[in-house]
């Protein structure tokens, strides 16, 4: 007989380390439907007949946030056979708060009192046995980081999902009569006449006594959420019972001069007070801890900024100037650079393949495989270094010092890393948004991240820079300007159109206690988000790659050709019409960009074939005499400014792909980048050739009304607002749009 | 009205009400931050924001913006 367990708790209770200790390596990663919440599940050891299930890191079941919607969704519709509730033992009063809330669903429930060992250290005393007396449920001490007691909680939670799917009936009722001291008398008298009115509906009588209860609780507080899924909204039977319900909240709410939200968190965190003075001795509650201490340097006013440029420092020079750059050249220009590539091609001539076939094989999937794991490396390192600073507790941290800034531009202070990581490399630097909560947040900064220059542009800096601004100290440096300024102007934009106005995650952010990390548990996370890439980026990589090397070897007769003759060229000849406004409708330009779509490098090594040099230097100085001959010097910084915000590579397409978990979203964020890289490009060749005495053209006049539409979105447009109708009836939920 | 915006570092007080609507007033209290909650006010960020209160034990932040909505004496 197959038992499923919930695992649930709040972030920071040692949730992860305690799933990942139970299941070991039998974890399956997917996503909880219809949002980019991550669904983790897995098989207990030893006994694979037991499913875990590991819900997101929640603090409340409110209908709120994506991740507690998803959690109670699931604990009410699918109910699992029991609930192991992971408690963080040393923060236990707000802990407590969750549990409260679970102990209500009638599931079976465990109590993990984690990280005890922190609790006896402190010298504060839990009694465990009144706990679970007072509480009405089992408790377990555990100490996950150590392995100590998870197996134990996993036997209780079996033994009583057991018990409970035997004679349900009976242990449902004896443990809610303990339940019922949560709140005051005047709160269960309403919660009780609600329950009198909802008796009757469908799901109620399907789903039992304990649901009624939850549901009574949930229609007080006004959860629309709750109404909806219960059925209630919809028919005028329910809209009855809504409006009945309705006077039963707002007469109480009358007699104790508050709102039912609060009535309710009130008479939770009341009951808890009381539980916690019965079972806990503590000593000062407000004494300095050893977190307390780090804190009073980490983020001290004068030390914090200080402190964060040398962790960033650190961060960079690991991932992006050292041991991550090592990886990545090593597997671009040893690995695929000739190892693979000479050996299948030695493997293919032995063979006597067509040449077509060798083409496929070598330019196609071989580079494709290649720009899908030339990544890896690097990314691993700056998993490692990224998933040790959030269970170290200093994430949390960064986000605390730099919300003033980000804020600003729709960012979180969590912005930062990404970027930063993005002058090395776009891809790894999406990757990094993980680590941001708010949805918003990080889709806002998984469109702006590949804004910055990446390394791979810095060779088309080199190109333009030497080629025809010689000598010239403020090309790259410009370069980089652009970026900020693409990624600060998209960001006040963006964040006032209506698919960013949705949801704002509140920033009442916990600081958790700083902990060291377990080695297993960073290179776990390590692991999980470099597999995730390879599988959901590398087949878009692998595809777009084999296309476009198809486009640049064949004919339109499906003769294998050289690029000057190939569909590409026949392509970039037909578009670099539309590049004309921008001052560089040269076909080759055009095929470039399109090359540059495969890796940014190879804008400057098609430009070499296209002019006929079969090999070229990084910067391509063989072909300078010819560059000059075909763009002026605005023109070509047009080209340069196109090129480093369009479209990134299509690795970082799939990596965005990856993050965004959502095709409609992906296209959005391509399709933006491209267009402000228009935009802005118009704008310095147009405005540039004006005030170069170029005179006053119809182009000239598109850029000012593109300048102005820009200083509109960004100074006057106000933000989109959800009428008050929508915003009433409006349930957080599912929808991505 | 005394909120938690006019407190300054090292402040000990009460929690009286938690104005406001909606999910971060929601959030809010789902934290802790209730009537009756005793709250310390350890420090405000470099950048002059957000704040950082200890309440129930634990380290908690949130924006000068959102504790002027709680009353605090």
């Amino acid at each position: 007989m197959a038992i499923t367990i919930a695992l649930a708790g709040n972030p920071n209770s040692g949730k992860t380390t305690m799933f990942n200790e139970l299941t070991g390596s039998s974890q399956h990663t997917g996503n909880w439907p219809g949002v980019t919440v991550e669904k983790k599940e897995g098989r207990l050891k030893g006994r694979r007949e037991v499913i875990l299930q590991d819900l997101p890191g929640i603090y409340s079941l409110s209908p709120y946030s994506p991740e507690e919607i998803v959690s109670r969704s699931y604990l009410v519709n699918d109910r699992p056979d029991a609930i192991i509730n992971i408690v963080d033992a040393s923060n236990i009063e707000r802990n407590l708060y969750l549990t409260t809330q679970l102990l209500e669903l009638g599931i079976p429930v465990v109590v993990a009192l984690n990280m005890i060992d922190v609790v006896r250290k402190t010298g504060d005393e839990i009694d465990a046995k009144k706990l679970a007396g007072v509480l009405g449920c089992e408790v377990v001490e555990t100490c996950a980081l150590k392995g100590e007691g998870s197996v134990q909680a996993a036997e209780r939670a079996i033994a009583l999902a057991k018990n409970n799917l035997t004679n349900s009936a009976e242990a449902h009722t004896s443990s809610l009569s303990i339940r019922r001291t949560a709140f005051s008398s005047e709160v269960e008298t309403a919660r009780d006449s609600i329950s009198g009115l909802t008796s009757a509906l469908e799901k109620v009588k399907d789903k039992g006594e304990a649901y009624g209860r939850w549901l009574s609780i949930k229609l007080f507080e006004r959860d629309a959420e709750a109404a909806k899924d219960a059925g209630i909204t919809e028919s005028a039977e329910g809209k009855r019972v809504l409006a009945a319900i309705e006077n039963i909240t707002a007469s109480l709410e009358d007699a104790l001069d508050d709102d039912s939200e609060s009535i309710i968190t009130d008479g939770r965190y009341n009951y808890i007070a009381d539980v916690v003075r019965k079972t806990v001795k503590k000593k000062d509650a407000f004494a300095l801890t050893l977190s307390d201490r780090i804190d009073r340097v980490v983020t001290n006013r004068i030390l914090a900024l200080p402190i964060f440029a040398g962790v960033m420092f650190l961060v960079y020079f690991i991932a992006v100037s050292t041991v991550g750059a090592w990886g990545t050249d090593w597997v671009n220009e040893v690995l695929f650079g000739s190892l693979v590539p000479d050996g299948v091609a030695s493997g293919l001539e032995s063979l006597g393949t067509a040449d077509w076939l060798n083409g496929l094989i070598l330019d196609g999937i071989v580079a494709g495989v290649g720009a899908v794991l030339g990544f890896i490396p690097q990314m691993l390192v700056l998993f490692v270094l990224l998933a040790f600073l959030e269970d170290c507790g200093y994430m949390a941290r960064i986000a605390f010092i730099l919300d003033r800034v980000f804020r600003r531009f729709g960012l979180s202070g969590k912005s930062f890393i990404p970027i930063l990581v993005g002058t090395g490399c776009g891809v790894p630097g999406i990757m990094a948004s993980r680590t941001i909560e708010s949805d918003n947040d990080r889709r806002m900064t998984v469109m702006t991240t590949t804004f910055i220059p990446c390394g791979a542009k810095l060779p088309i800096i080199a190109l333009i820079a030497g080629a025809l601004f010689p000598g010239s100290m403020w090309v790259a440096p410009s370069a980089y300007f652009l970026g900020i300024f693409a990624i600060l102007v998209s960001g006040i934009m963006l964040k006032k159109l209506k698919r960013f106005s949705g949801k704002a995650t509140p920033f009442v952010m916990e600081l958790p206690a700083y902990h060291l990390p377990t080695a297993s548990g960073v290179l776990r996370t390590m692991l999980e988000r470099g597999l995730a890439f390879i599988r959901r980026a590398g087949t878009i990589v692998l595809a777009a790659t084999v296309l476009v090397w198809f486009l640049s070897s064949f004919d339109t007769s499906m003769h294998m050709v050289d690029t000057v003759d190939s569909m590409l060229a026949v392509i970039g000849d037909k578009i670099a019409v539309i590049f004309s406004p921008l001052g560089w409708g040269d076909w080759r330009a055009a095929v470039a960009t399109i090359t540059g779509l495969i890796a940014k490098e190879n804008v400057v090594g098609t430009f070499g074939v296209l002019y006929g040099f079969a090999e070229v230097a990084e910067d391509g100085a063989e072909y300078w005499p010819q560059l000059v001959a075909a763009f002026t010097p605005l023109a070509a910084y047009a080209f340069l400014a196109f090129n480093l915000l369009c479209a990134p590579c299509f690795a970082a397409i799939g990596a965005i792909h990856r993050e965004m978990m959502d095709v409609r979203w992906t296209l959005f964020a391509v399709g933006y980048q491209c267009g402000f890289a228009y935009v802005i490009s118009l704008i310095i060749f147009q405005l540039g050739r004006l005030f170069g005495g170029g005179g006053f053209t119809a182009g000239s006049a598109v850029a000012i009304v593109f300048v102005l539409a820009l200083i509109y979105m960004v100074g006057f447009k106000k933000p989109y607002a959800a009428p008050a109708a929508e915003r009433l009836t409006a349930a957080p939920a599912a929808d991505i749009a | 009205m005394k909120t938690l915006r006019e407190t300054a570092n090292g402040d000990r007080v009460t929690v009286v009400k938690v104005h406001g609507e909606g999910p971060v007033r929601r959030r809010i209290m789902d934290m802790g931050v209730t009537k009756g909650a005793e709250v310390l006010i350890r420090k405000v960020a470099p950048l002059g924001d957000p704040v950082e209160i200890n309440v129930r034990g634990y380290e908690l932040s949130l924006r000068k913006d959102d504790a002027g909505m709680i009353e605090v004496v």
